[in-house]
């Protein structure tokens, strides 16, 4: 990987406290469709690795609850990802981690756009563009490196 | 004129893996008795070839072959020469692959190699003598077709600044159009003899183009209209001078004509325009759209304008990416998507008519126009 590293001194942050989703017990029908809000697509990427520091995303303010947005009628979830520096070349690498990460774990009606917080990287529009193209996506995700790199970030770290 | 009234689901093809990217119909079927057939291309690496099965009680659809062990990785496309002997299919992994059918089976005769990186489309000339491609390496490569399945590669068109996502021939001129991410159509034409292929206009934002990457552009059956589909969510209606086109072996300019939007909220990957000048779109919206010109013409308005004929939504439950007419008469349309299925449709005809409420929306509007013509009037309130 990269010899140094983009952002060698990342302010770290405190974990939000993990919160146990309320499910109405009433209503525990195994048929009926489950809604999803932004808390359970929070607790979906929360624990996705920096592709460059032993954090979370969570813990280096990369994501939040907030920055998540979900209709859930239309099935449209759109989630702004905040890179720790204005140049940092793994945005795209972050970029696709979340998409990964929230295609193996969500139903495939949902439809996900993900995009980098306005203001927050030096070329903004074009990896919104990159991230959003999905045969840009398929091919990247078919480059065995960068899906090893994916992987890594977004597998489970047992802590 | 005979307009469409309802979409009808014929039947849900299963057997990719993977998202299915596009399809192709074989253009000699449908008609004289031989019934049709298309090829799909998936994310899963193969390609499959479906036929019609008339005599069988159901009139089913069946998968006849899968290419597969030739392409190692998606294969984005394909296109059947004019002769529907030979299929031509684009992939990541770098090459273009032929393969000829002899009685059935298939078998893949020659590989292109010559693009850096993915393969995303490919198009045969109205001859089927030469094969355009394109790719992510933002260029666009004219291959000649030899004797003994043997493929030189006789141009390779750079201008586009990104990607290259679809490239066309014109049905009946010797030129290519290509779309790409970097938001352009660009049109190249032989402009020597001697294979001196230069981009003679780009169809960008400034002359009206998209805002977004264009996925797929359609040429109308007289080939003097097309249209584009883009990630913009709009499409466009583009025209030449098909009078001078005829008279002159010049390249006549394209001008657009008009901007259909507000319809499609995702993605346009795909758009068809169908011999009988019906426009089908697919998109990521899961939804398939059909639009006509309009012919009531007010005199308002320069040029044609369109309107949208139906829709249907949650035709697939996944991104619709491909859709495309089948040859012959029948108005069949095909459409592919990321669920991994193909669908069949009938566009069922019969005039359209016009529905009450449509009517009553009609004469309220009519109505507000005067009343504001009124208000003016008298009051000089705008």
């Amino acid at each position: 990987m990269v010899s140094e590293l983009i952002n060698a001194n990342p302010v770290i942050y405190e974990k939000k406290e993990r919160r146990v989703r309320s499910v109405p017990t009433a209503a525990a029908d195994e048929y009926a469709v489950e809604r999803i809000d932004q808390q359970e697509i929070f607790d979906h990427i929360r624990d996705i690795k920096d592709p460059e520091h032993p954090y979370s995303l969570e813990e280096l303010k990369v994501i939040t609850e907030d920055a998540i947005e979900v209709d859930d009628g239309r099935g449209y979830i759109r989630v702004t990802f905040t890179p720790t520096v204005e140049h940092c070349s793994m945005a795209t690498v972050i970029g696709l981690c979340l998409r990964v990460k929230l295609l193996r774990s969500l139903p495939s009606r949902y439809k996900v756009d993900i995009r980098v917080a306005p203001g927050s990287h030096a070329t903004e529009a074009a990896v919104n563009k990159q991230l959003n193209d999905k045969e840009r996506v398929a091919a990247a995700l078919e480059n065995t490196n960068l899906l090893d790199m994916v992987d890594e970030c977004i597998s489970p770290s047992y802590e | 004129m005979e307009l469409a009234k309802g979409l009808r689901e014929i039947q849900k093809l299963e057997g990719h893996t993977d998202r299915v990217w596009s399809l192709a119909w074989n253009p000699v079927t449908g008609v004289a008795g031989i019934p049709l057939s298309f090829a799909s291309c998936s994310g899963d690496k193969t390609v499959r070839i479906w036929e019609h099965n008339p005599s069988s009680s159901t009139s089913s659809w069946d998968c006849k072959a899968v290419l597969d062990e030739t392409h190692t990785r998606t294969v984005r496309s394909c296109a059947w020469s004019p002769s529907g002997k030979f299929l031509a299919t684009a992939s990541f992994d770098a090459t273009t692959a032929i393969w000829e059918n002899v009685g059935g089976d298939y078998e893949c005769v020659s590989t292109l190699e010559g693009h850096e990186n993915e393969v995303k489309s490919v198009s045969w000339n109205p001859s089927g003598s030469l094969l355009a491609t394109c790719g992510r390496d933002k260029t666009v490569w004219i291959w000649e077709v030899q004797p003994g399945n043997e493929f030189d590669c006789v141009a390779v068109l750079q201008g586009h600044t990104q990607d290259v996502k679809m490239v066309q021939w014109h049905p009946s001129r010797n030129l290519i159009f290509s779309c790409s991410y970097d938001n352009t159509v660009k049109i190249w034409a032989d402009e020597g003899d001697d294979d001196d292929w230069a981009c003679v206009q780009t169809l960008g934002e400034t002359n009206n183009g998209h805002s977004s990457t264009v996925w797929a552009l359609s040429f109308n059956d007289g080939g003097d209209k097309m249209v584009t589909c883009s990630d913009d969510l709009t499409l466009k209606i583009w025209g030449t001078d098909n009078e001078k086109m005829q008279s002159t072996d010049d390249f006549v300019p394209w001008r657009h004509l008009c901007t259909l939007s507000g319809y499609h909220d995702r993605t346009i990957f795909s758009v068809h325009w169908s011999r009988d000048n019906i426009i089908a779109s697919g998109a990521a919206d899961d939804t398939i759209r059909f639009f006509v010109e309009n012919d009531d013409k007010d005199g308002l308005v320069d040029g044609p304008s369109y309107k949208m004929l139906l829709k249907k939504e949650k035709a697939h439950d996944m991104d619709i990416n491909s859709v495309q007419w089948s040859p012959g008469e029948d108005r069949i349309l095909a459409s592919a998507a990321d669920d991994g299925t193909i669908k069949i449709w009938a566009l069922t005809s019969g005039r359209l008519m016009k529905e009450p409420f449509s009517l009553l929306l009609e004469q309220l509007c009519n109505c507000k126009c005067i009343f504001s013509f009124i208000l003016v009037s008298i009051f000089g309130i705008t």
